[in-house]
């Protein structure tokens, strides 16, 4: 590789030698031999222990995955070791899943039991797994998250610590198959939700709760104004001028539900606000079309307290819905399907998560969300509004 | 377009393949010069009262991992890094700060990138460069990934060197787009390190911006029985044709494509793609009877084992599968499994339960769905399925084609940061399939509009839109 500050790059001829264009490498040479003989072949797989999955293809051959969890954040040290791992089990072929695991493929069960103790046996110096192996199956396996406070301009809250809390909470469901279905549990630092958030079965969400402001000295010199205004769903940002005659914005505080879409276009309309950030809890969304088709994560809880490093609140409500979940829900049922079969008063009743008018949709479509037909089952809920109109 | 010829450079089946050794920066003992006993003592420059109650609990923590960085990095020596040797420490330092105050330290944007790319890095700059020199500019470089995320360690070691070397050390693997992501470096290092990938690696850059996004894909045929798509292969083939459109943002706003070889959609393409390549196959499910007994026998555990965590009783086949079919297409006789394919909608729950036993089908091919996004701004959706079945095989060029005309539309008619998804809101979704030139199928719907608000085309009202008032009034005086 090369060395030195400026490496192959000649700043006086940044055309010379340039390559671009190239695309990823191809990926049939990352593959071991044993997948590209049997590329297209394989006839089933079954889950052999947490953790190690075996795949038999057509010509007989079987191979052997051991998936590791893994956190997004790595430093180098920690992929370096990994590929020593990998070097030692795998002939130097590893991979990664959508969900931040590593997978270790071997030709063999006894060498995937090997290194499946070799994994479980590594820890950090504080007492932490490097790679614990599980997720896969029904599980809660490695959860997906944003940058947080390690590197985005537009979070409520850390991503990576919230994370690594939650994980923790519901380790035994990373590593034991006991759930009904598979349990996605997903967060994001914003409501940008860069990822598949809005489809978990249960999602973390970071949220700012308070309009942005103006910075009046610097709208007019960093912004354009008419993207600004344009960025607003709600029509809730208007032109304005200062009394010194600075060109800036102002913000319709009624109208503005701080999505962030404006402070994005524009640093001048700055979010974060350590009271009134939080963390809101959406759950019952799901991606796969087994049985049910995909649906969104719907808002359970509104907001609740940022207060990190343990963000209590948020994980004991995780881990109650989970827990109510795992006990009350039929075999191979979502926790959104089992909430629309049950009702979704059933489910705050069960939880015991208050419903309050927050949860009522408001925004483009909520019409769709109203309830229209005189199904209904009673709970405390019901019995409330009833007695504040006399009724009982 | 592509790199010909280099399909084999890393190629550890394949003689002279590029090894770690051909492009290593640092020697063994620079890579080992750290005990875990130093590490155990090891105290970074800022002291981390709330992210070290991250290092307690079993899942992996990332604070532990950014300690052993910032040791390695403190033993290898300014003069062995091109960038600040104590990033990773004044890391730890200004998320420590952030867990204090509560608000992100990290300014907004900045135009940075590599010459001839609109996109690629994400400029990032720390709003305290006084407390944190060392993480005063900290942009991130998306690189590239290999599909399914496959990777050799010769290759691994290579990128690890070049994101320590140049940058921080620090990566996400992977980004939620399926980059490789290299967190934190500093501006005059985007340049080396673009030549690095490039010339040593094999590798080009990922997309930012008004762009085509990094397409990303599941494993699809390289392990998995249930792929109907050989998603490896089209997510390279659409990602090399497409690479002007990936380095040169000239979209509205963002484009993703993503492979999923069956309707289990393990990539989230139906949730987040603006193009949803989903495989799919349009003949019988194969069914194997003898293994379908061994299910009802209990003798292997059903799905896939994956719930035998929990005692859940003997197998039921009538219960757990035949009720549970969305259409209601299956039988079960005692000693025979029976399904209506014709019926049949491909959920994929039968064949999770009782994979040793049942298969997709083998006429394969792909459908499109468009417009998934996440809910800024007009809200959340899901792919609409727009083309239900394609033949896809390489190159794939009817897929192209109909790809490129939704492009070409939303190009011409998307405002300014308007998904196609939104697009298709605002114009109708009447109007892409014009654009796309196929019928309307019910298949594009839930169910029919309830409103019947419909726009005629004048062309189709016979005597068009104008009429003669005075003539009317003839007949219906006032």
């Amino acid at each position: 590789m090369s060395k030195g500050k400026l490496g192959y790059y000649n700043p006086d001829k940044p055309m010379e030698n340039r390559i671009t264009d190239i695309g990823p490498p191809h990926y049939m040479q990352f593959l071991p031999p044993i997948l590209r003989r049997n590329y297209g072949k394989w006839l089933s797989h079954r889950i052999l222990e947490p953790g190690i999955v075996s795949h038999v293809s057509e010509s007989g051959e079987k191979v052997y995955s051991v998936r590791a969890g893994g956190a997004r954040l790595v430093s180098v040290e920690h992929v370096r070791e990994i590929c020593d791992i990998a070097d030692k089990y795998c002939n130097g072929y590893v991979r990664w899943t959508t969900r931040n695991n590593v997978e270790f493929i071997t030709d063999s069960e006894e060498k995937a039991k090997a290194l499946k103790k070799d994994l479980d046996g590594r820890k950090f110096p504080a007492g932490s797994f490097k790679f614990p192996v599980g997720g896969v199956g029904n599980v809660i396996t490695a959860i997906v998250h944003t940058q947080g406070w390690v590197h985005c301009h537009t979070p409520a809250t850390d991503a990576s610590g919230l994370v690594k809390k939650t994980a923790d909470a519901l380790f035994d469901y990373f590593k034991e198959m006991k759930l009904p279905a598979k349990l996605r549990v997903s967060m994001a630092c914003c409501l940008n939700m860069c990822g598949a958030v809005h489809c978990s079965d249960i999602a973390l969400l970071g949220y700012h709760r308070k309009p942005p402001m103006v910075d009046d000295d610097y709208v007019g010199k960093i912004c354009e104004i008419p993207l600004v205004i344009a960025a607003c769903p709600l029509y809730a940002i208007k032109p304005a001028t200062t009394a010194e005659g600075k060109k800036t914005v102002t913000v319709n505080y009624d109208k503005c539900m701080y999505c962030g879409n404006c402070y994005t276009m524009c640093a001048a309309l700055p979010l974060a606000d350590k009271e009134g950030d939080g963390v809101a809890i959406l759950a019952g969304g799901k991606i796969s079309n087994r049985i049910s088709t995909p649906k969104f994560s719907k808002v359970v809880v509104p907001w609740l307290p940022n207060n990190p490093p343990h963000w209590p609140e948020v994980i004991d409500i995780v881990k109650k819905i989970v827990e109510v979940y795992a006990k009350d829900a039929n075999k191979y049922e979502r926790l959104g399907d089992w909430a629309a079969r049950i009702g979704w008063e059933r489910f705050f009743e069960k939880t015991g998560l208050p419903f309050t008018w927050h949860i009522l949709d408001d925004y483009r479509l909520a019409v769709d969300t109203f309830r229209t037909t005189t199904q209904f089952k009673f709970t405390e809920h019901s019995w409330a509004v009833s007695k504040a109109v006399g009724g009982i | 377009m592509g790199a010909p010829g280099q399909e084999h450079l890393w190629d550890k089946e394949v003689k002279g393949h590029r090894t770690y050794n051909d492009v290593r920066t640092f020697t063994d003992d620079q890579l080992k010069n750290y005990t875990e006993e130093e590490l155990k003592n090891f105290k970074p420059k800022h002291a981390t009262p709330n992210l070290d109650e991250l290092e307690k609990g079993p899942f992996p923590s990332f604070v532990s991992d950014l300690k052993r960085e910032a040791l390695h990095r403190k033993k290898l020596g300014q003069d062995n890094l091109m960038i600040p040797e104590g990033i990773v420490e004044d890391l730890l330092g200004v998320v420590e700060l952030s867990y204090v105050d509560k608000e992100t330290h990290w300014k907004h944007g900045g135009i940075v990138g590599v010459l001839g790319y609109g996109g690629g890095v994400i400029g990032r700059y720390c709003d305290q460069q006084q407390k944190f020199p060392a993480v005063a500019h900290f942009h991130t470089y998306r690189v590239n990934q290999t599909g399914g995320k496959f990777y050799t360690t010769d290759y691994l070691r290579g990128i690890c060197d070049i994101c320590e070397y140049r940058g921080s050390g620090i990566m996400n693997l992977h980004g939620s787009t399926g980059d490789m992501v290299f967190l934190g470096t500093f501006s005059d290092q985007l340049e080396p390190i673009m030549f690095d990938l490039t010339h040593d690696m094999g590798v080009d850059i990922g997309g930012s911006g008004g762009n085509l996004r990094t397409p990303s894909d599941c494993l699809g045929k390289a392990r998995c029985e249930f792929a109907c798509l050989d998603t490896l292969d089209m997510c390279y083939e659409m990602t090399m044709h497409f690479q002007d459109e990936l380095h040169r943002p000239g979209f509205p706003y963002k484009f993703k494509f993503k492979f999923d070889g069956c309707p289990n959609c393990c990539v989230a393409s139906i949730a987040r793609s603006d193009c949803a390549y989903i495989g799919t196959w349009k003949d019988d499910i194969r069914i194997n009877q003898e293994a379908v007994k061994e299910y009802v026998a209990n003798k292997i555990p059903p799905d896939g084992g994956g719930m035998t965590g929990r005692n859940w009783g003997p197998f039921d086949i009538q219960k757990e599968v035949i009720a549970l079919c969305p259409t209601q297409c299956m039988q079960w006789d005692g000693k025979k499994l029976s399904i209506n394919n014709a019926e049949c909608n491909r959920c994929m729950h039968c064949i999770n339960v009782m994979p040793e036993a049942l298969r997709v089908g083998k006429d394969q091919g792909v459908s499109l769905l468009f417009g998934a996004k996440a809910p800024i701004l007009e809200g959340a959706q899901l792919a609409i399925l727009t083309i239900p079945f394609m033949y896809a095989k390489n190159p794939y060029d009817n897929v192209k084609d109909v790809v490129r005309k939704a492009l070409d539309w939303w190009m011409e008619e998307g405002k300014n940061r308007e998904r196609i998804g939104e697009c298709i809101q605002r114009f109708g979704l009447k109007k892409f399939i014009e654009v796309l030139g196929v019928p309307a199928m019910p298949q594009m719907v839930k169910e029919p509009r309830s409103n019947p608000y419909v726009f005629f085309k004048e062309e189709e009202v016979p005597g068009g839109w104008k009429r003669d008032i005075k003539e009317y009034r003839k007949k219906h005086p006032l």
